[in-house]
């Protein structure tokens, strides 16, 4: 009898001796870790013997009211299970520990992450943007982002109502 | 001499000047649309076939007016004299050693005694304007490029020297009419032939190693397209870019006119049957025209029968890594050539 | 033993031999930083990658990616569920048939909806398909990275056949917008099927031409044999999947492991890198897979053929939903095998017209981190060899 995400959130909580919430209402259950347990979290996931997950395959940004979150998707070849760990970051500059050093593969996603949400991983090895120019402002993912006018004396895009973006240049003269 | 027989010997030798330097230009722009067309006929497609009418046979003139009056760009931060002057180097370099290529008996510019040695001397002159080339354009990739055609050339230089020695050695003489001359009587007399097996051997070294002198497939690395973007001529364009491709494909020439003139029987025909009239020294001039119109023909064609195998394996072969290059160059080609000399000159003494 | 401690030859004083060492050293010390791109033939897009060289001798790369991101993510959260789909197919342009199936089939596990096993069957077939097309590119571009020209225009000939049948399909040759949310755009032309019928003998002499002219030709197998290995835990490591996955010797294919689209139902092989001329995980393991891949997506093909053959025609746009207005809450991690490896997409619905937020997790993204890792050491014509044995396609990179 493979192990369950129910199994897995015991064994966690076990070994980090807090209540672990999973999160319903969802066709693929969450765990919500604490973002200063995340670390510990993480090491016993990929090192105990029967969980085993070794692979991480996505860290996702998301914005909920104002309040920013990353989730953590890994999956065990040992199981063979999916598993999705929440992580919350709280504050005006959020904050969440790196996971680099214990997944290489986290490594340009939390840059992603960093880049889209302006999350800060505390511990990354190369904090710098990835996907926007290393002297872009804002951070484009957020719900609230507008984007600038020009960069660089290049025009970018306008805002208009409806939500779609129109180059400036065409809506110029 | 008479003032009168040295102007008319200016004057033939200045007219078979701008004769070679027509039927090179001519050439070219033959083997530019060839190489298109054996490329688009290998890869299951056509080629050019719309500009001129028949299978596109003037696109290469219309891409060379194209480059013709494109804009000269020079970058900023070359070093102009170099840059300006580099195609210039290069393409002196590969024109210079047609002055000695035997086209037929008495279609040789000058039948110099060391004519061989003078084909090696001037050939590596091209190394130098590639060098500059690459150095003036300040651009990294440029100089990747010339750094790597200059060991390459360098060192290619070699086993090409050491296989054309076995012909000389054979024949006894550097000039390049002597050399040719032995071999008439039908292809059992031809160098490649009538030496087996070291003749063969140095005949395909000589070939390989050519093809990394003149810097086609499979050992195109200082122009490699998909690593160097385009090596030394990246920074390169309109009419001082079309020099260095005039230039590449006259070296192309080049080479298998040497193949041609050195292994393979120069003007002379497969078959005795097929040569011109005999010339004596009282022939008429008609015999003379024919007789080395027809040798000028067998010539020309061995030589582009070569060009076209150089084609064949451009489109046919992957390119080699530098390594392998080198390695190919000094642990497989030198050795071979090496003991392919040592072994003929034995073999010249025990014949004596 | 260094260059320091070495029995000197006569008549030459230490001192001397050291002030040689330190001019040796300190020449060879030094770094040509190189920008490989992002203008580069290699580099398949934009990338650009930073490199330290010594020499022909790569030290270290970094590779800056971007230079294509027109944030995708973001769009998606403007647009509605279906109008996603086109966005999708610009993620990986040469696979977009397998980047539509995994949004689709991610939103249609979110809203629960059944599609028919016919419409399940014509998506294996056109993803399938479109796997071959994709890997034809892989390929073709790689032999144009060697420096072979002829066999890319030989594959690309195939290629347009496929690109051909698309077309007839759903009227588009590279972005199809074809699986959609509950069904397909079109249902089969008429006829469609015989030609692909067709379409596969002509196929399957394609391989052993492709073997005999570049696969197993001499100077090829020396440019890939052991060149920039990529070992399975490596791989693991860095989240690197699909074909680069399977050259590194793991036998991982979510069309196996996760079957979706009824995939569990076809009989294929997964074709794994077994070092056959070098170490296993080289470039030439990464490349042969991709070959070897395309047989066993013809077997595919046929299969789902003879199925298709024997189907009543129905409507392929039955199970689409009436309106997206209200869709059920939740958020889930789906991932598909697409042509350049696991191609995720996390979706969150808040219950709106609207995706809240729709994450995709690219496999080439995944497989460019580990460049840095594989890089020191390589001459710069391996670095060539290594960004297209990777088969990384920036428009999914950047997104």
């Amino acid at each position: 009898m493979p192990l369950t995400i129910e199994d897995v959130a015991t064994r966690l909580s076990t070994q980090l001796n807090i209540s672990l919430s999973l999160e319903p209402n969802s066709p693929a259950p969450l765990i919500i870790i604490p973002a200063d347990l995340l670390r510990d979290a993480s090491k016993f996931l990929r090192d105990d013997d029967a969980l085993r997950f070794e692979s991480l395959n996505c860290i996702t940004g998301v914005e909920r009211a104002g309040a920013y979150e990353i989730v953590i998707t890994l999956y065990s070849a040992t199981i063979p299970l999916m598993l999705n760990l929440k992580v919350k970051a709280t504050g005006e500059d959020p904050a969440i520990p790196s996971v680099t050093d214990i997944w290489p593969a986290a490594d340009w996603h939390e840059r992603e992450v960093f880049d889209m949400f302006g999350i800060r991983f505390e511990g990354h090895y190369d904090h710098r943007r990835i996907l926007c120019a290393d002297d872009w402002e804002g951070f484009p993912l957020r719900k609230d982002y507008q984007p600038p006018l020009f960069f660089h004396n290049i025009p970018v895009t306008v805002n208009v109502p409806g939500g779609l973006q129109i180059p400036l240049t065409r809506i110029a003269k | 001499m008479t003032f009168s027989t040295a102007m008319t010997s200016l004057i033939l030798k200045s007219s078979f000047a701008i004769g070679v330097v027509t039927f090179v230009s001519l050439f070219v722009l033959l083997a530019i649309w060839l190489e298109r067309k054996v490329a688009g006929h290998m890869q299951d497609r056509l080629g050019p076939m719309e500009t001129g009418g028949w299978h596109g046979w003037s696109q290469t003139i219309a891409d060379a007016i194209k480059l013709l009056i494109k804009e000269d760009i020079i970058p900023d931060a070359a070093d102009k004299p170099l840059f300006k002057l580099a195609p210039y180097i290069v393409f002196a370099g590969t024109m210079a050693s047609f002055a000695v290529i035997p086209f037929a008996a008495m279609l040789i510019g000058a039948d110099l005694n060391i004519g061989v040695y003078y084909l090696v001397a001037v050939s590596s002159l091209v190394v130098i304007g590639i060098l500059m080339a690459g150095w003036s354009s300040n651009n990294k990739w440029a100089l990747y490029g010339s750094m790597r055609s200059a060991a390459q050339m360098v060192s290619y230089e070699i086993p090409i020297g050491l296989s054309l020695l076995v012909p000389i050695m054979l024949a006894g003489s550097l000039s390049m009419g002597d050399l040719v001359g032995l071999q008439e009587g039908g292809m059992h007399h031809w160098t490649i032939f009538s030496h087996l097996p070291f003749a063969l051997i140095a005949f395909v070294i000589y070939f390989w190693a050519s093809l990394a002198e003149t810097n086609r497939t499979p050992f195109d690395l200082p122009e490699a397209e998909s690593e160097l973007v385009a090596g030394y001529h990246v920074e390169y364009s309109g009419m001082r870019f079309a020099m260095f491709f005039l230039a590449e494909y006259c070296n192309m020439f080049v080479v298998a006119a040497v193949a041609t003139a050195l292994f393979l029987g120069g003007w002379y025909a497969p078959i005795p049957f097929l040569d011109g009239p005999d010339v004596g020294a009282n022939s008429s001039m008609l015999t003379q025209i024919l007789s080395n119109g027809i040798g000028f023909f067998w010539f020309t064609f061995k030589a582009t029968m070569l060009v076209l195998v150089q084609m064949w394996l451009r489109w046919t072969l992957p390119r080699l890594r530098v390594d392998q290059l080198m390695h190919i160059c000094w642990k497989v080609f030198l050795p071979f050539s090496f003991v392919n000399v040592l072994l003929v000159s034995l073999w010249i003494a025990l014949r004596k | 033993m260094t260059t320091r401690d070495v029995d000197l030859p006569v008549g030459l004083t230490p001192e001397k031999w050291y002030e040689a060492v330190d001019a040796i050293e300190s020449v060879h010390g030094e770094k040509m930083v190189l920008q490989m791109g992002p203008q580069h033939p290699a580099t398949h897009g934009v990338l650009r990658l930073e490199l330290e060289t010594d020499g022909e001798l790569i030290v270290k790369a970094t590779p800056h990616i971007g230079y294509l991101h027109r944030c995708f993510e973001k769009v998606c959260e403007n647009m509605t569920w279906p109008q996603v789909v086109p966005y999708t197919d610009r993620l990986d342009y040469c696979g977009s048939m397998n980047n539509n199936l995994g949004y689709v089939l991610g939103a249609e596990k979110l809203f629960s909806i059944e599609v028919s096993e016919r419409v399940q069957t014509i998506r294996v077939l056109v993803c399938e398909m479109n796997r071959i097309a994709s890997h034809l590119v892989a390929v073709g571009t790689y032999g144009l990275d060697i420096g072979a020209w002829t066999p890319f225009l030989f594959l690309f000939q195939a290629r347009e056949h496929i690109l051909d049948l698309f077309d007839e399909l759903c009227g588009g040759r590279l972005l199809y917008n074809y699986i959609w949310i509950g069904g397909l755009s079109h249902d089969l032309p008429d006829g469609w099927l015989k030609k692909v019928r067709k379409f596969i003998p002509y196929f399957e002499p394609r391989i052993p031409e492709l073997n005999s002219l570049l696969s197993y030709n001499k100077i090829f197998v020396e440019r890939l044999a052991n060149v920039a290995v990529i070992p399975a835990d490596l791989a693991i490591r860095y989240g690197v999947t699909g074909p680069n996955l399977r050259g590194a010797g793991v036998a991982w294919d979510l069309r196996k492991a996760e079957p979706y689209s009824g995939y569990e139902t076809y009989e294929f092989e997964i074709p794994v890198g077994r070092g056959e001329v070098g170490t296993v995980g080289d470039c030439f393991d990464r490349y042969i897979v991709r070959v070897n891949e395309m047989v066993q997506s013809i077997r595919i093909i046929e299969q789902a053929l003879d199925r298709l053959e024997k189907m009543e025609k129905d409507d392929v746009q039955a199970a689409i939903p009436k309106t997206f207005a209200k869709v059920p809450i939740g958020e889930l991690y789906f991932r598909t095998e697409a042509t350049k490896g696991e191609l995720g997409f996390y979706i969150i619905s808040d219950g709106k017209q609207k995706p809240n937020r729709l994450k995709c997790r690219a496999p080439s993204f995944c497989a460019l981190s580990v460049i840095p890792e594989v890089s020191p050491g390589l001459l710069i014509a391996d670095m060539v060899a290594l960004i297209g044995s990777l088969d990384v396609v920036l428009g999914e990179v950047d997104r």
